[in-house]
Parts: C-alpha cells; sequence; structure tokens
C-alpha cells in the first residue's frame, strides 16, 4: 500500500505538523518526521482539512451519461477536495432497487476518486406513492442510509410520516426536498419584486417554509431523523431553530451557491442562475449564513447538478435546473464564510466533513486528521486567489454559475483512503486512481 | 439603438424620440404613395414562436412602408413543432442574412437571452415575450395617448401628469409591464385595478397605486382607462371564479362606461372580448382609441425598425 509524508501542513487548530499514512491511515503526526522512504507532499503553507464529504450529488449514471458518470463526477468530487459524494437517485433506472445503488457504488469504489454513498429513493420510482425497497437497500452492499426523491417533495404527508418511521428501523435518515408542488408549480424564479418585474413564475419562499413546518413536527411526532436539503431562506432558517431548540432530531443543509448568489442574476436571464430552491435576496443569503456559522443549519451540500450545454442554451424557462458545485464549493465556502470571518477552518471542516459523514453515517471521518483516523486529507492553498475559470471544472458539464468570479482557495492534494487523487493542484491520472 | 427589448430601460429622452419619430411615419401614411426608401436592401425576420396575427401583420406592414424585405416565420408547421430550439431557428435565419429579428416568444426573457447570446449579430426587436414585456405595444399605448390628447401638438411632449389607469390581469402581462413602466417613465401616473390574484404580489415596489375598485377607479376621472384582455385559462387555474363574476367587478359595461367622465379615452390592446373585459357601447364609443391604437402601431413599429436598423444612433436603449 501506499506510504506518504504530509510535511509542515497547517492543522485545524493552527499548528503545523507532519503527517505520515501507511496502508490508508493516518499513523504518525509530529514535526521532522524522516520521510522513510514514503511519497513526500510538501504542504508548506497549505491549510489540511479531512477529505471533504458532499451530502447531495447529482452523478448522472445510470442514464443521463451525456451530463456526467460516477467517474467524472467522483474526477469534479476530488478536484474540489472531496473524498465522499452521496450520489442523488435520480438516475434512470431509479435508485430505488438494492442493483442500482449497488452497481453505483462499486463504479465509484471501481475509480478510486472517491467514496460513493448512494442515496435511496424514498418512493418508487420517485413517484410519491408507496415505498422503495429501503431495507434492501440498507441492507445492501452498498449500505445505504440516506434516502431522498431529491428533485421532488415527499408532500404526502402520510407517506413521509410511514417513510420517516421506516427508515428509522435502519438507522437511516430521510432528506426531503423541500418544495411544495402545487404552490410551485411553473415556477421559475423566487417570487417577490424581480420575478414580476422580469415575468418570470414565482417559487415563493412559503412553499419552502411550509413544507419545512410541516416535516419537524412529523418528526418529532414519530420520533425519527430528519434532513433537509438545500435551505434557501431566512424563513426555513427561522423554522429550523425553532426545531431544534425543541430537541426534534433535525438536520439542514445549505448549498454554495445559496451562501454567495442572489435573484438579481436572474435579470440577466442566463440560464446559468436557474436552480432550484432558486437564488434569494440578500437577506436570505445573509441569515443562511449566519445560521451555518451557529449550527442551526449543519451542513454545507453542493446540488451539483451537470446538465448538457443545450440544456441551458435557451431561453430561461425552457432551460433545465441546477448548477455543478463540486469543484466550486470549498472556494465558495472560504469566500462567503471565511473570508467573512464566520467561520475558522475547524469550523470548515466540521460543515463540509465531520457533520456531512455523522449524517449519512459515513465511518471513520468523526476524527479527523487525528493518528488512527483513515487518510482522508484535503490541502488547500487558502492564500490563493483567482479567475474561476473552465479549467477548474473536472466533470462533463460545465454550467458553473461561478465562471469568470474571482474566487479564493485553490486545492492543491487529496489523499482518499490512504492514496493521492490529486496532487500539486492536478488531478492524477484515471489508471493510477483505478483500483481495480 | 441596438435593440429594442423592454421599455424598463428606456429614459424618457428616448421614448420621446421614439414617439416623435413614430409621428413623422405617420405623416408618411398620409401621402398618395405611403412608402420610404429608409431600409431599402435590408431584411427583417419576424420570428413569431407563439400565434399572434395582428403583432405580426403590424411589423410586415411597418417593415414594408420603409421598403425592407420581410420574411416572417410562424412556429406552427414550422420545424419548432419538430422540436428545434430558439438558437437553432435563429441562427438559420440568421445565416440567411437578415439585419433585425423581430421575436414572439412564450417565454419570458427570450429577446434578452437572443440579443445577448452571441448566436446572432442582428438587431433584436422584442414582439412581447412571455409575461414580461411588449414594448412596442406600450409605445403605442404611449404613442395613441399622447394624441388624443395634444393631437398635432404632441412633438416633443411627454405624459407630465397624465392619469393612466390599466385594469385586468396585471401579473400575466406584458402590455400592462410594458406601459407601466414607459408610462410612469413619461412622467404619467399609473394606477391598476385588478382582484388581488391577478395583481403582482409585490405590487409595492412598482411605482404604481393599486386597488380592487373598479368603480372608485372611474369616479376619479382618470384620462385614460386601458382594459386588458382576459386570457381563458387564467379562469380554469382560479384566479377569478367565472366570466360573469369578472366582467360584473372588473369589466367596462355599459353601465360603467355611462358613468366615466367625458374625457377618459378607452384604450384595449385588443383582441378584445367583447362583453367580458369591455361592453361594445365602450368599445364601438367616440372615446375608444382601439382602432387608433392598431393604426399607431404601424408608426410606432415603422419607427423602431428605423432606428435599430438605420445604425445611425449610437444610443444604446
Amino acid at each position: 500500500m501506499t506510504h506518504l509524508l504530509i510535511t509542515a501542513a497547517t492543522l485545524l487548530d493552527g499548528s503545523r505538523a507532519d503527517l505520515r499514512v501507511r496502508d490508508g491511515v493516518i499513523v504518525e503526526s509530529g514535526s521532522g518526521l524522516a520521510a522513510d522512504g514514503a511519497r513526500v507532499i510538501d504542504s508548506d503553507g497549505l491549510q489540511a482539512l479531512p477529505g471533504l464529504v458532499d451530502l447531495h450529488t447529482h452523478l448522472r449514471e445510470p442514464g443521463s451519461e451525456q451530463s456526467e458518470t460516477v467517474l467524472t463526477g467522483t474526477r469534479a468530487a476530488a478536484a474540489g477536495g472531496f473524498t465522499v459524494v452521496h450520489a442523488m437517485a435520480n438516475t434512470q433506472p431509479v435508485q430505488d432497487t438494492a442493483g442500482v445503488v449497488e452497481q453505483v457504488a462499486s463504479l465509484g469504489a471501481q475509480h478510486g476518486y472517491a467514496t460513493v454513498r448512494p442515496v435511496g429513493a424514498v418512493t418508487v420510482g420517485l413517484a410519491g406513492e408507496r415505498l422503495s425497497e429501503i431495507g434492501a437497500m440498507a441492507g445492501s452492499r452498498a449500505a445505504v442510509r440516506v434516502f431522498s426523491d431529491d428533485g421532488k417533495c415527499v408532500s404526502d404527508a402520510l407517506l413521509l410520516r410511514r417513510a420517516l418511521e421506516y427508515v428509522k428501523t435502519f438507522d437511516g435518515v430521510v432528506a426531503q426536498h423541500a418544495q411544495e408542488p402545487r404552490l410551485t408549480e411553473g415556477a421559475q424564479m423566487n417570487e417577490g419584486a424581480l420575478s414580476s418585474e422580469l415575468g418570470l413564475a414565482g417559487w415563493p419562499a412559503v412553499a419552502e417554509e411550509s413544507i419545512i413546518a410541516r416535516d419537524v413536527l412529523l418528526a418529532q411526532h414519530v420520533g425519527a431523523r430528519l434532513h433537509i436539503c438545500h435551505v434557501s431562506t431566512a424563513g426555513s432558517v427561522d423554522i429550523v431553530r425553532w426545531a431544534k431548540a425543541r430537541g426534534i432530531d433535525v438536520t439542514a443543509e445549505v448549498t454554495p451557491h445559496h451562501l454567495l448568489l442572489t435573484e438579481q442574476l436572474a435579470a440577466t436571464y442566463d440560464p446559468r442562475y436557474k436552480v432550484n430552491p432558486p437564488l434569494r435576496r440578500e437577506e436570505d443569503v445573509l441569515a443562511l449564513r449566519a445560521a451555518l456559522a451557529d449550527g442551526t443549519i449543519d451542513v454545507v451540500a453542493t446540488d451539483h447538478a451537470p446538465h448538457p450545454v443545450e440544456a441551458k442554451e435557451c431561453a430561461w424557462p425552457e432551460a433545465a435546473v441546477g448548477m455543478v458545485g463540486l469543484e466550486s464549493a470549498l472556494a465558495v465556502v472560504q469566500e462567503s464564510m471565511v473570508e467573512t470571518g464566520l467561520l475558522d477552518w475547524a469550523g470548515v471542516a466540521r460543515v463540509l466533513s465531520t457533520t456531512p459523514a455523522r449524517i449519512g453515517r459515513v465511518a471513520g471521518y468523526d476524527a479527523p486528521l487525528a493518528v488512527g483516523s483513515p487518510a482522508n486529507i484535503t490541502l488547500v492553498d487558502a492564500a490563493a486567489r483567482g479567475d474561476f475559470d473552465l479549467a477548474r471544472l473536472h466533470g462533463k458539464s460545465v454550467n458553473s454559475p461561478f465562471l469568470g468570479r474571482s474566487l479564493p482557495g485553490r486545492v492543491m492534494a487529496v489523499v482518499h483512503d490512504g492514496r493521492p487523487t490529486v496532487l500539486e493542484g492536478a488531478l492524477l491520472p484515471t489508471e493510477e486512481v483505478a483500483t481495480a | 439603438m441596438r435593440h429594442l427589448l423592454s421599455t424598463r430601460d428606456l429614459d424618457r429622452t428616448t421614448a420621446v424620440r421614439i414617439l416623435d419619430i413614430a409621428e413623422d411615419m405617420a405623416d408618411v401614411a398620409q401621402r398618395a404613395v405611403p412608402k420610404l426608401p429608409t431600409l431599402r436592401g435590408k431584411t427583417v425576420a419576424n420570428l413569431f414562436f407563439e400565434d399572434s396575427t395582428r403583432t405580426r401583420l403590424s411589423f410586415e406592414a411597418a417593415a414594408k412602408r420603409l421598403s425592407a424585405e420581410v420574411i416572417t416565420f410562424s412556429a406552427k408547421g414550422s420545424s419548432v413543432s419538430k422540436g428545434e430550439s430558439l438558437k437553432d431557428t435563429a441562427q438559420t435565419i440568421a445565416a440567411m442574412g437578415m439585419d433585425a429579428v423581430v421575436l414572439r416568444h412564450s417565454a419570458s426573457g427570450a429577446a434578452a437571452t437572443l440579443a445577448g447570446s452571441g448566436w446572432i449579430d442582428a438587431a433584436v426587436v422584442n414582439a412581447g415575450d412571455g409575461t414580461h414585456e411588449h414594448p412596442t405595444q406600450g409605445l403605442l399605448d404611449a404613442y395613441s395617448i399622447r394624441k388624443r390628447l395634444h393631437g398635432a401638438a404632441s412633438r416633443g411632449r411627454d405624459l407630465d401628469g397624465v392619469r393612466v389607469t390599466i385594469v385586468g390581469d396585471i401579473v400575466h402581462s406584458r402590455v400592462a409591464r410594458s406601459n407601466v413602466w414607459l408610462l410612469t417613465t413619461l412622467g404619467a401616473e399609473v394606477s391598476l385595478v385588478a382582484p388581488a390574484t391577478l395583481l403582482p404580489g409585490a405590487i409595492d415596489s412598482w411605482p404604481v397605486t393599486a386597488s380592487h375598485d373598479l368603480d372608485a377607479a372611474i369616479a376619479a376621472k382618470p384620462d385614460a382607462l386601458m382594459m386588458l384582455r382576459v386570457q381563458a385559462e387564467r379562469m380554469t387555474s382560479g384566479f377569478f371564479p367565472n366570466e360573469r363574476e369578472y366582467a360584473r367587478e372588473w369589466g367596462l359595461s355599459a353601465e360603467r362606461f355611462a358613468r366615466l367622465d367625458a374625457d377618459t379615452m378607452v384604450l384595449h390592446p385588443g383582441p378584445m372580448n367583447r362583453g367580458l373585459e369591455i361592453s361594445s357601447a365602450a368599445a364601438d364609443s367616440a372615446r375608444s382609441v382601439v382602432l387608433d391604437q392598431v393604426t399607431n402601431g404601424v408608426s410606432i413599429r415603422m419607427a423602431v425598425l428605423y432606428l435599430v436598423l438605420s445604425g445611425n444612433d449610437g444610443t444604446d436603449a
């Protein structure tokens, strides 16, 4: 197995140390460690983070391989500093059986760039009618623990209640895409003054908030865990804060784009800025940042949603919803949370690694960068800054809202389960990373 | 003027200038041969992805009176119904050497997307994009109001202090939007009347007053009353219960029309639903400018095509 020596990296407490990685595990931490035949990763001046864990990724395989595949999506993940991605269930066929989730997980394992944890569909075919084979997926080799109909809301209250109860049986969690469907028919952007001016059908905040309010009460009633995907409004933050204060077992995520971008971008009618839930107002962005800083929102998740060029080269209402985000997530979190003084790097590790791993029941991330932990390490040049350009994108799709924007930080090296996937700021070749 | 995409970003000087050029164009129509050689050698493509007879004919007539070549493309029965995208259709038309594209599209922002995309070099004139804007309609309405108020002395004037009330489905109306921005830019006081379901939720951010009571609006003696067309699909999706109730509350019935101030002009962008939002008594009266609007529409579109195609303007709008 690989023997690595990471030298002079800055740890989460600000101290500097060398880390020795052997057989997939961090075996030694200290200063002036001898190379001893190890491959040395000079990390002088780099910030060490635990490998990042994304709770919300669309890898598109099987079914939409023109947008992304497990290989290209996990390469994008590695380039962005991630070592685990949770692959959402809206593939074709849908990830609603053990066979499909095992296939997706094994493709990830074979390629080696990141651990792929498939998310199981809550309902068969995401149709919102009957529960999928949750037990079979949980018990499969993919060991699914997160269940979501993401893209669609489980809007039927009784069905959601049953899902919350049933998923509890397997120590899983339901990740709800909170969107009241009737209130958002044809919705194109945040509902408000700007949508009324632009003539784009509104997606009102109440369509998200009313579902979250109902769902936290249901979770309390049945004593189950609940995770809220991509919280986007100040009102949602208030409800989650209230629920946590009542002791309800709810966690919430925010996307990088909702931490940095506002609905004003829709005025360009450039479909790169079309996403679901939509970009919101400045006051929502500020409330989301504050909530992430104080722990009301637990994690940042990318909602990486690749689409082919033609799906965005059209009029706004005809365009697909979604943005790619794996490659830009850490930079955007640094820009919106670290540069603003709201989070330190230990906080970044919490919201992008430790907590998402805990929610997804991913083992080995509870003691970041500690001796004895599996070696999942991301090394960032936090002092770098530059325009985010096409060269930074490594998936199949280029629908990033951040292209042309100056962002801080650069992922220089990534170690996944003891093996490097990124060195000197560049992805290692596919053959070198593949485990098969 | 490179493109005309909206009235939102027209300033008062530019707007008055367009109206004044339209006055000149209207004079041409009075001649024995109502035709100018101005745009000889230019080609205008009417790209209509959505059904429209009046706007399309109006743009065709305008282009022809300026001696431009016109080709018209309607989505029905075309390659669009076979799934061709806006980009491909526009590039196909552009490859045939078009100088201007007049675009009608069901998607809000389609004209802005086409103008900003780099797909084509031609000038883009928005002939209605979804529920966003219909700028030439706003311009022809402003022109019609100014003409009715000031007649031959219209040139150079704005609409300072003119009180305009717009009634009906504001939230889905591109005509209402183009009028609100343009009329207020020209100095008019605009008020909107509609049930709350048909007013934008964020109406406070618009430079208008809004209410639900048409009778009160009539009693306030506006200078102009603009009735908007009611789309049948608004009823089926529950914005109001049925035609009878709409007509009773927000229709310009003969009885309401009788109470209207003698000097108040009545506008309607057409096509009219007689008996629903407007009665025949109102539509056919001397105070109605509905047919003037149609005539003026040609003059306005001549002015706009002239400005985007003559290339001697230098200002962006």
